[in-house]
């Protein structure tokens, strides 16, 4: 047993050693027209071997200071209480929705341009993420491609708004059906996969959609994008300083204001939050009808759910549809928000964080997703002098919690049902 | 109102089910008896859809039915428990009753969304009738517990009523009784013959308990290593010389 130990430690130590010696050890330099390798400081050295130690040890070590972790909770003041009752729980839960959106709707008059920016990306981060709690949270279904549908929307409006001139208002439907069009028609070969191989099947699904958006240059654009996408207008008031559209108003020459190209920031800020709380109803209504329940059943146990009449293709294919609409929804309003948009905006790495803020939110609870969209974007904002460590910290942070918390920051809490006695 | 002829199912080179037949009218309880591995579940799969059959036939109501696919199955009204008992384990009690009562409630999803009054006639009926068959099954109190968390009987209860709510014509039992205690399989034995005296559903009943199984069927089909062996009234099969034998010959 210890022995094994040993090996396993002197063998992780290793594979260590040799991940980090040539990619931090090694160095490529250009000297004039030739590249050559040289060695890193020797600081660098110390410091793979001293990790490499590390390794060994954690790995030596490991049951015992995993068992320490798993008593961590013990710590949390909160640990010990009584889980709230159900109906007080989901009081509380609504009174700090309506809380959150209060505050959302009076803060971007206070706060900076670029908060309110920033803001806007939440929320648009909200929006996936509420999609992908549906696909991933709900129906248990891994989708690693979600970005897809993301870049569907996105790309629906901006390349309607290319040839045909369309408007935000007419493209955000539009974006949001087709992208919803997308996920069925990509769903209905997949779904039949399960697991791992839906999660690989997916996964190709997202590269496939961003290399055809990179290659098909006559269309797209490929790598340079499309830009000039158009603002939302309020009513037709357009909020430039100049009106680019003919019959359009502006909006700070109709109420006799000065110009400032903040309105604008915090109109976009005003439209992601409204549509963000439309997505959370819509999506927390779907969970309370009978389609809804249908996704976690299935989810559940397939079995007994085919057993008693649900569909397996049918349920699997709305939970993907459902969830591509509302990606496709957060397309139109980034894309919008940017005013440019490129492949370059819907790699992997967007899916893997889409899906990092539903894990970390809690499968399936609503306010739960959206702290952790919260927490994922502004964070490493916060913490800009670290951003080359993003992903590190990324990784550490849901390793600790699968370690302290599996469910999530808020687990789904299951709704009360009140039945009344039959005679 | 259901005719099974000749049915038989073959995995590979195992021929788990070879020519078994078996009939059930209605408001009848026939029991499905035979050793371990005689391939009992596996006619149950293949009525349920969830096999198709490699040869024979499945009648319901006179039409044909083996290779429809399973969701099918349970909504022209037959339906099934486990052996080993499948709930939605982390979905409420309440909730397994709902979800069975999908097709009940399966108006159009705007519907649902706008929570038009016929979408809210239908959810409440359905609510009343998952009131209804928890109070019949003992579990009304336990309505928003989680069905993982229940007593492993109060499990196979709700497995029984989450099929009733779905209002079938006749119902397939899985073993219902293993792991009940004698009292537990006392009130089962009442739950199934007033299901069948009450609510006039055919039930077609696997179960090793031969108490149980001698007491409520109004005929048993024996099978052995997949091929049926006798079948008749419980009399009948009681005296039997064969079904003696591999029985005893088991024990
Ligand atoms: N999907 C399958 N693939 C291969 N073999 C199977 C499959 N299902 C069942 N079998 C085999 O068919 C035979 C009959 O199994 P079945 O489960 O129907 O028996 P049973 O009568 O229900 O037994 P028990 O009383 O133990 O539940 C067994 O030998 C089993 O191993
Ligand atoms: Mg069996």
């Amino acid at each position: 047993m210890a022995a094994n130990n040993l090996r396993h430690a002197l063998f992780c130590a290793v594979v260590t050693l040799i991940i980090s010696i040539p990619i931090l050890g090694l160095n490529l330099e250009a000297e004039g027209i030739n590249i050559i390798l040289t060695g890193a400081k020797t600081s660098t050295y110390i410091a793979i071997v001293l990790a490499a130690i590390a390794v060994f040890v954690f790995q030596a070590y490991r049951d015992s200071i995993m068992g320490l972790l798993g008593k961590l909770p013990n710590l949390n003041p909160l640990a010990d209480k009584e889980p709230m009752e159900q109906s007080k729980r989901a009081k509380l839960e609504s009174w700090i929705l309506t809380g959150i959106i209060v505050l959302a709707l009076f803060w971007p008059f206070v706060v900076s341009r670029g908060s309110v920016d920033l803001a806007t990306l939440v929320l648009i981060y909200v929006m996936l993420a509420l999609g992908l709690n549906v696909v991933v949270g709900l129906a248990g279904l891994l989708d690693l491609g979600y970005v897809a549908f993301y870049a569907v929307g996105a790309y629906t409006f901006a390349l309607l708004s290319q040839y045909t001139g369309i408007s935000f208002w007419m493209a955000l439907p539009i974006g949001a059906l087709l992208a919803g069009l997308t996920g069925m028609t990509l769903g209905f070969p997949v779904l039949r996969l399960r697991g791992d191989y839906l999660a690989i099947v997916t996964l190709g699904f997202g590269e496939i959609i961003r290399i055809l958006l990179n290659n098909w240059t006559t269309l797209t654009g490929g790598p340079n994008g499309i830009g000039g996408i158009p603002e939302p207008t309020l009513f037709g008031m357009e909020f430039g300083r100049r009106v680019k559209e003919e019959g359009n108003t502006s909006f700070h020459e109709t109420f006799g204001i000065a110009y400032s190209g903040e309105h604008k920031v915090i109109f976009l800020y005003l439209i992601a939050l409204v549509l963000a709380v439309i997505t959370a109803l819509i999506i927390r209504r779907f969970m309370r009808m009978p389609v809804g329940r249908a996704w976690e059943a299935l989810r559940e146990d397939e079995i007994a759910a085919r057993s008693l009449g649900l569909s397996r293709t049918a349920v699997k294919l709305s939970a993907f549809t459902i969830g591509a609409f509302f990606a496709g929804f957060a397309g139109t309003v980034f894309a919008s928000k940017q005013g440019f948009i490129s492949p370059e905006s819907f790699v992997f790495l967007e899916s893997a964080i889409i899906l990092a803020i539903v894990v970390l939110g809690g499968m399936g609870s609503q306010l739960g997703v959206i702290l952790a969209a919260i927490a994922v974007t502004i964070l490493p904002e916060l913490a800009r002098e670290f951003s080359e460590y993003r992903m590190l910290i990324f990784g550490a942070a849901m390793v600790l919690m699968m370690v302290w918390r599996p469910q999530g920051l808020l687990p789904m809490r299951r709704i009360h049902i009140t039945l009344n006695k039959q005679e | 109102m259901l005719e099974v002829q000749n049915l038989s199912m073959r995995f590979g080179g195992l021929l788990a089910v070879d020519g078994v037949s078996l009939d059930v009218q209605e408001r009848e309880i026939v029991s499905i008896i035979g050793p371990n591995g005689a391939g009992k579940t596996t006619v149950f799969n293949c009525m349920s859809g969830f096999y198709k059959p490699s040869g024979g036939k499945i009648l319901f109501e006179g039409k044909e039915v083996q290779g429809t696919p399973d969701y099918k199955i349970s909504r022209l009204g037959m339906v099934r428990t486990f052996q080993h008992v499948r709930l939605f384990t982390k979905m409420s009690v309440a909730e397994n009753l709902l979800v069975a009562q999908h097709r009940h409630l399966n108006t159009n999803m705007l519907a649902g969304l706008l929570g038009t009054p016929n979408y809210k006639k239908r959810e409440q009926k359905a609510l009343d009738r998952a009131a209804y068959w928890l109070e019949r099954v003992g579990l009304l109190d336990l309505a928003n517990r989680e069905a993982g968390n229940l007593a492993y009987g109060q499990q196979r209860r709700l497995e029984i009523a989450r099929c009733m709510v779905t209002e079938p014509k006749l119902l397939m039992l899985d073993e219902p009784a293993a792991g009940l205690n004698p009292a537990e399989t006392k009130e089962l034995n009442q739950l199934i013959v007033s299901l069948k005296e009450d609510y006039n559903v055919s039930v077609v009943l696997i179960e090793h308990d031969m108490s149980l199984v001698m007491d409520i069927s109004d005929r048993i089909n024996v099978i052995n290593q997949g091929r049926p062996l006798a079948s008749g009234t419980p009399e009948e099969i009681r005296q039997n010389d064969d079904v003696i034998k591999a029985y005893l010959g088991e024990a």
